[in-house]
């Protein structure tokens, strides 16, 4: 499993004020599996993701990435896993403005250590691979919301990522355009083996993925799928 | 929309075979709705009666066919398509949506619990769904026609889930919806004190 949550439990605040975001949840992504979680909001499905990031502490229960459990490793653990091993996708995309596409890609194998020019090359053919090597040299500004996305993409995807957590990712994007981001993300995991979690309140955007699950009150109450066939790909992997 | 016009649509560029306007159909609408032969005659028949097709005439049975004949559009089967191509589809034209009436029946019938029809259904049409976008995925740039068929069965789909969604809220408002009941309650002390 890329992703191994268990009992995953997120209280914010104590005794009567104390909010439970996520109570006792469990969830796994297998290595080409995209799991979309739906819910209304205040469900919890921001919670989960940022808890599967690293970018929360859970209350209680497991989170396992590619085999560490993140509730266990120091910060400084959590933050280089979370370098080199997962990739985020945001609504507002979160590029840096002052940097160029490739620039934006290059940084979190630089922040990690990586040599700039090999960052760079990395860089390049993860533009190449979302079809915009082209662009590799625009800042974000001189880009179409669409082109923005793509760049987010291919800077989740850099590197040795393993999981791939995306949020609301067409959020801001017209229908057309955040279909081809889906289809985008959907083949990120078939091709590269990276387990992929999308929130979404859409459920048009939630049918791209393998598994939707469904969060109400901070608990998982249905699931839809896996299709015949997802069942027949993990067996054989 | 009825079979009809469809038919009636298919035949504005030249006279056809019954099995040709069925295969033709079924290209066009990826097989979402299946035709037997035997529809496609009888419908056939009650446009020639209403003068909207007629047997092309120079062109009779033939030994392929089966002995039947070759049909053509009229005047009055160009106008009476052209009128329907014109006419938007009323919702109110459609079967009765028996899902809105099994909702409403939940509601007035004691003992049912509501907010597990609502997400037993969800989870079936979310599957129908990821069926459906599976279908578009494989489909190829070409399969125009399939395409915008699947692509209306998805926002479909996507309408049910959006109504069901607002059912719920609509309901919780109401009369309220139990919380579901998490998997564990008890949290170890240890484990909250980490945080």
């Amino acid at each position: 499993m890329i992703l191994d949550i268990r009992n995953l439990t997120r209280t914010h605040g104590q005794g009567e004020q104390a909010v439970h975001a996520l109570r006792g949840v469990d969830l796994t992504v297998a290595p080409g599996e995209l799991v979309a979680v739906m819910g209304p909001s205040g469900s919890g499905k921001s919670t989960l993701l940022t808890c599967a990031g690293g970018l929360d502490r859970p209350t209680a229960g497991e989170v396992i990435v590619d085999g560490n459990d993140l509730t266990t490793l120091s910060r400084n653990a959590v933050a280089a896993l979370r370098r080199r091993r997962i990739g985020y996708v945001f609504q507002d995309f979160n590029l840096i403005p002052a940097l160029t596409a490739a620039e934006n890609v290059a940084l979190p194998l630089e922040l990690d250590g990586t040599r700039s020019r090999t960052a760079r090359k990395a860089a390049v053919a993860a533009l190449q691979e979302v079809g915009i090597d082209d662009l590799a040299d625009r800042f974000p500004d001189d880009m179409s919301g669409g082109q923005r996305q793509r760049v987010a993409i291919a800077r989740a995807v850099v590197g040795e990522r393993r999981l791939l957590l995306a949020d609301e990712p067409t959020g801001a994007l017209d229908s057309e355009t955040g279909e081809a981001v889906l289809r985008l993300l959907r083949d990120r995991c078939d091709q590269h083996g990276i387990g992929g979690v999308l929130v979404t309140h859409g459920a048009r955007d939630a049918a791209w993925a393998d598994r939707v699950v469904y969060l109400r009150d901070g608990v998982l109450v249905g699931q839809a799928g896996p299709l015949p066939e997802a069942d027949a790909l993990l067996e054989s992997r | 929309m009825s079979i009809k016009h469809g038919l009636l649509a298919l035949l504005q560029d030249g006279p056809k075979y019954g099995y040709q306007l069925r295969g033709e159909f079924e290209a066009a609408t990826g097989a979402t709705w299946p035709l037997n032969i035997g529809q496609v005659y009888t419908t056939l028949t009650r446009l020639e009666r209403d003068g909207l097709v007629q047997a092309a005439a120079a062109r009779a049975a033939t030994v392929e066919d089966d002995g039947r004949s070759m049909y053509e559009i009229t005047g009055a089967g160009r106008d009476e398509l052209a009128k329907w191509f014109e006419t938007p589809v009323t919702r109110e034209s459609r079967p009765r949506d028996e899902l809105a009436i099994k909702l409403a029946l939940a509601l007035a019938v004691p003992g049912v619990d509501v907010g597990a029809v609502v997400q037993r259904q969800r989870m079936s049409t979310m599957q129908s769904l990821q069926e459906l976008t599976r279908l578009k995925r494989n489909s190829s740039d070409g399969e125009i026609s399939w395409q915008l068929v699947v692509e209306s069965m998805i926002f479909g789909a996507e309408a049910e889930i959006r109504w069901l969604d607002h059912c719920e809220a609509m309901l919780l408002r109401h009369r309220g919806i139990p919380r579901p009941a998490p998997r564990t309650s008890v949290v170890p002390d240890e484990q909250e004190a980490r945080s």
